[in-house]
């Protein structure tokens, strides 16, 4: 006869001194956790309250312009420093920690309208209203830089005029070239007074240039004529050429997906393209209620931020049609420009009101270090809430965001006008033989045609 | 190295046979911790979420591997076993043959405490099985330590009680007294009195929901929640007083067992019972869950016992011969009867989670004289305690306890720290008594769609009564200056009843709307052929 009980030894159970570490023993069985789903289902909604709890986006407001900011430029080799550039001229170098002005870049006599860096940062290219690209040495950042509170005043490395107002610029990535947006497109060199290369089409002008981060040689840009163009600087004339209903503000190109852009538009959505097949948006992201001023993609490719003439900035997922987040304040007026950090984690926009302001991206985030405990927690958190955010409570909390009554309003107009539309068209179709009323996807309805 | 390639081959093909058997265990052990099948992704059209879902489903395998190679290979304890060879029974083995066989430690969990005055014992323990309270129909409660035999504290109200039941640690437990129940400390300070509830017949907690069921000697169930004392439900069963009680560990769902022979079971949230089931032809004497939720043990008076599969609601099995008082499932799926003074246990001899055999596994007779009043086995140990109408016993059952214990769910070895800490998290983790249901996991699933269905007349009319009682107990306010006559108070009342009346709507409506329609169908067909398109079209 074979008998054995169980019999714990308490020596083996516990630790054996004060400076040890509690002893731990799992089992996973689910036989012992009963109600496993509507625990989980509890933790999914308190993880939804905290978030909303710590949601505190605002960081903090660079003020120094005189006037509204007009454009921004990041320089990928150093985080803390961002280039802003206004309505009235003035060029500055922030740092973002301290939220200061390091150095003025002055000389612009008009509106500067482009900013960009050479990928080394050692070069920094303005361009302007006054017909004049600017190209300037970039201060090489020392420790003793946050120590010093006077403002440095440089000079400019050099200064070249043309026949026309300039509208963007952009540099190459790992080149030597950068474009400029005009009256025609334009590609310089950076020792050359005048451009190496130059493409026109048509009498319209050229609203906005992007290089390729992936190939050095493509650039999109978006003219005033509603269209869209790829340019190859190898072949001497556009690659692919698109016409919207309305026009591009802005594009970005994804990198990580260097083939896909996504272009701000006029109409308060911006078009997510695969640059090889552009006769259809991929994606249409809908959620601004006015026109989408300028985009900029997260390093990680995975996010997108707009901002807008309608006061707001948004954070978008890459493949997804609406917001994932909202930042809005009382004092924030016009977004003209919006830059998300290099680090993936801060969102910079830069307005009418004369301040640059910085929010986190993810709104509840912790920053600082973290503890390995404190980690696991969150990402339990996130990934429980994940798994249960389509429950109603759990959704209803989730997606509360509080939106300016201008706004709110904007989008409950826009919503009857949609569905009143949508309800016609369905009579139209259930009144009219099958098969005579087609309807187009909104990813080709906004493209008039592939021209070329 | 292409030698070292043909052997690795070669193992491949020729696996060792107890290789191949342990795959086999670990196929049941995966399909344990996959819990459920996995979705059916072939009838999806949408790529994109095709490919989000398979990933997904691909991590759940993998963590149900790990799961369980974890449970193969790294868990610190086995079960326990009584193994008896050739001709020899398990039930004849004694408890003494028991305790010459194992270690000193555990013949420690065989005794018998004797207190002849003080009344027939009931017994609870907590969740981990470290704590004991035992509460004596004389009015005798003690609290005992069970991991080092100490008495914590013992008090003596003075007044019959009738049960004692922990709350969600060995900090607060509650005693029903003879008029109300009362909740006391650790320290035997009487915290609560619970007036609400009456004289109270059985306490039960529910651990995840915190709340304090009871069913009172008039029959009524309440639910009170112990962490801001509101009472959430209390619910008049209709069916008179029963004193037979039990949670259902699995989903929280209360079933009392009724004279006529029929188990209810009930949740907060809803005035009407949510299954009915007849089990018995006389009155229903003990009713006890396994831990997994799919089977119920009930005993009746006319000396049966009843195995029922509560997903199909069906009987799987009846034992004749012996009318058992008290029933109780240990953590591994023993079941253990007690009558008059003998005490059975019957263990699932098929191994298989489909079908379920119970026969005899261990017998244990106790002193003639004493009368058995509640079987409790303890979490997590080979043990069963037994309160009795001369005190308490403890005996050893091999194999009944969970030999790994989850530090985050149980830890009989706590540190008050640990214990503070556990505590904060349970009320973090407070689940509301909506989540109270027959299947839990369904929570988060899909729901069928089906337009909203309509409660089922019986709830229509359980609720109906408790809106009526509600209007007849309110109270009007005393008017002065000669406008409080008899005549218009009991008008006013019967306004309120006839309002409360109102909102419920006739149940024979429906008759004679689809008459009406059947009418219209039959006229249509008497019309002539002119005159028919305009007959009214369904």
């Amino acid at each position: 006869m074979k008998i054995k009980t169980l019999s714990r030894s308490v020596d083996e159970y516990t630790r054996e001194r004060s400076q040890d570490l509690q002893r731990v023993f799992h089992n996973f069985d689910p036989s012992l956790r009963p109600m496993e789903k509507a625990v989980e289902y509890k933790r999914a909604l308190t993880a939804a309250k905290l978030e909303k709890i710590f949601a505190r986006p605002f960081v903090g407001a660079m003020d120094g312009h005189r006037d509204g900011v007009s454009c921004m430029a990041k320089n990928p080799n150093y985080l803390k420093g961002i280039f802003s550039a206004s309505m009235d001229g003035d060029i500055r170098l922030w740092d973002i920690s301290s939220r200061r002005t390091v150095c003025q870049f002055p000389g612009h006599q008009g509106a500067v309208r482009g900013l960009t860096v050479s990928t080394d940062g050692n070069v920094l290219v303005s361009c302007g209203t006054d017909c004049t690209v600017r190209l300037w040495k970039v201060p090489r950042p020392t420790l003793e830089d946050s120590s010093v509170s006077s403002e440095n005043f440089i000079e400019p490395a050099a200064e070249y005029v043309w026949k026309n107002a300039f509208w963007a610029v952009d540099h190459q990535f790992e080149g030597e070239l950068f474009a400029t947006a005009g009256a025609q497109l334009e590609i310089w060199n950076h020792n050359r007074a005048s451009p190496v290369q130059s493409f026109q089409w048509g009498t319209d002008s050229v609203i906005s240039v992007r290089f390729n981060p992936g190939e050095p040689d493509i650039l999109a840009t978006s003219a005033s004529d509603r269209s869209i163009t790829i340019y190859d600087l190898r072949m001497s004339s556009a690659a692919r050429r698109i016409i919207m209903m309305t026009k591009t503000n802005s594009i970005a190109w994804n990198p990580m997906e260097p083939m896909n852009l996504t272009a701000a538009n006029e109409d308060g959505s911006c078009y997510s393209f695969d640059g090889r097949k552009m006769d259809e948006a991929k994606c249409v992201h809908k959620d601004h209620v006015s026109a989408v001023m300028d985009i900029d993609f997260s390093p990680t490719g995975r996010e997108f931020v707009t901002g807008s003439y309608d006061r707001s900035v948004r954070i978008f997922p890459y493949n997804g049609g609406h917001s994932r987040e909202i930042y809005h304040t009382k004092r924030m007026q016009r977004v003209f420009c919006v830059k998300y950090s290099c680090d993936a984690t801060y969102v910079l926009s830069g307005s009418d009101d004369t301040n640059l302001r910085l929010w986190k991206a993810k709104a509840s985030e912790q920053l600082g270090v973290i503890l390995p405990r404190e980690q696991k927690k969150h990402e339990y958190n996130e990934a429980v809430k994940n798994r249960y955010k389509h429950l109603p409570e759990v959704k209803r909390i989730v997606r509360h965001r509080h939106l300016p009554k201008p706004i709110y309003k904007a989008l409950g107009i826009i919503r009857t006008v949609n569905d009143s539309k949508r309800r016609k068209e369905d009579r139209r179709r259930a009144h009219s033989a099958p098969g005579t009323i087609v309807t187009k996807p909104l990813r080709q309805r906004r493209i008039i045609k592939e021209v070329e | 190295m292409e030698l070292s390639s043909e052997d690795n081959n070669l193992t491949e093909k020729f696996l060792p046979p107890i290789e191949q058997e342990s795959d086999v265990e670990l196929e049941t052990k995966v399909k344990k911790y996959l819990r459920g099948e996995g979705a059916n992704l072939e009838t999806l059209k949408d790529k994109k979420l095709k490919t989000q879902l398979a990933s997904r489903e691909k991590l759940y395998g993998k963590s149900a591997k790990t799961a369980a190679k974890i449970e193969k290979w790294l868990l610190p304890a086995e079960a326990g076993y009584l193994e008896t060879d050739g001709l020899e029974k398990t039930w004849r083995v004694k408890q003494t043959d028991i305790a010459n066989e194992v270690d000193l430690l555990s013949s420690r969990n065989q005794y018998d405490i004797v207190l002849p005055d003080f009344g027939p014992y009931k017994l609870d323990f907590t969740a981990s099985g470290r704590h004991m309270i035992a509460g004596g129909r004389k009015g005798h409660l003690a609290l005992v330590d069970m991991m080092s035999m100490n008495l914590i504290k013992e008090i003596q109200v003075k007044e019959t009680v009738r049960d004692v039941a922990f709350l969600h640690n060995e900090q607060f437990f509650a005693a029903a007294q003879k008029k109300y129940a009362y909740i006391y400390g650790r320290d035997g300070t009487e915290l609560h009195c619970l007036k609400e509830r009456g004289p109270v017949a059985r306490l039960r907690f529910l651990k995840n929901h915190f709340l304090l069921a009871s069913v009172n000697k008039s029959g009524q169930l309440h639910y009170q929640d112990v962490t801001y004392g509101g009472m959430v439900a209390s619910i008049r069963t209709g069916k008179g007083r029963t004193d037979v009680m039990e949670v259902n560990p699995y989903n929280g769902v209360v079933a009392l067992g009724h004279s006529g022979g029929t188990v209810t079971m009930w949740k907060p949230t809803s005035q009407a019972p949510l299954v009915q089931m007849q089990c018995h032809p006389g009155p229903v004497s003990s009713v006890a869950f396994h831990p997994n939720g799919h089977l119920m043990a009930t005993s009746g008076k006319e000396r049966k016992l009843k195995i029922w599969d509560l997903r199909k609601f069906e009987e799987i099995q009846t034992i004749h011969g012996f009318h058992a008082k008290t029933l109780s499932f240990s953590q591994k799926g023993l079941l253990a009867a007690g009558t008059g003074s003998f005490v059975q246990i019957l263990g699932d001899s098929s191994g298989s989670s489909s079908s379920h055999n119970y026969s005899r596994y261990m017998n244990h007779s106790m002193v003639k004289g004493y009368q058995i009043e509640k079987l409790m086995f303890r979490p997590y140990e080979d043990v069963i305690g037994i309160g009795h109408s001369m005190g308490w016993s403890s005996i050893l059952i091999p194999g009944s306890g969970e030999p790994n214990f989850d530090s985050w769910v149980a830890n009989p070895f706590e540190t008050s720290k640990q214990r503070r800490e556990k505590e904060v998290h349970l009320l973090l983790d407070k689940l509301p008594p909506e989540t109270i249901m027959l299947d839990p996991s369904k929570i988060g699933a899909m729901k069928p769609s089906r337009r909203k269905e309509k409660p089922s007349r019986g709830e229509i009319e359980a609720e109906k009564e408790v809106a009526i009682e509600a209007a007849k107990s309110t109270e009007l306010k005393k008017k002065t200056k000669g406008r409080n006559k008899p005549s218009k108070r009991t008008k006013k009342k019967k306004e309120m009843v006839e309002n409360a009346k109102r909102t419920f709507p006739e149940q024979g409506h429906n008759n004679t709307a689809s008459k009406k329609r059947r009418i219209g169908e039959d006229a249509a067909a008497e019309l002539p052929a002119s005159l028919k398109r305009f007959a009214r079209k369904n």
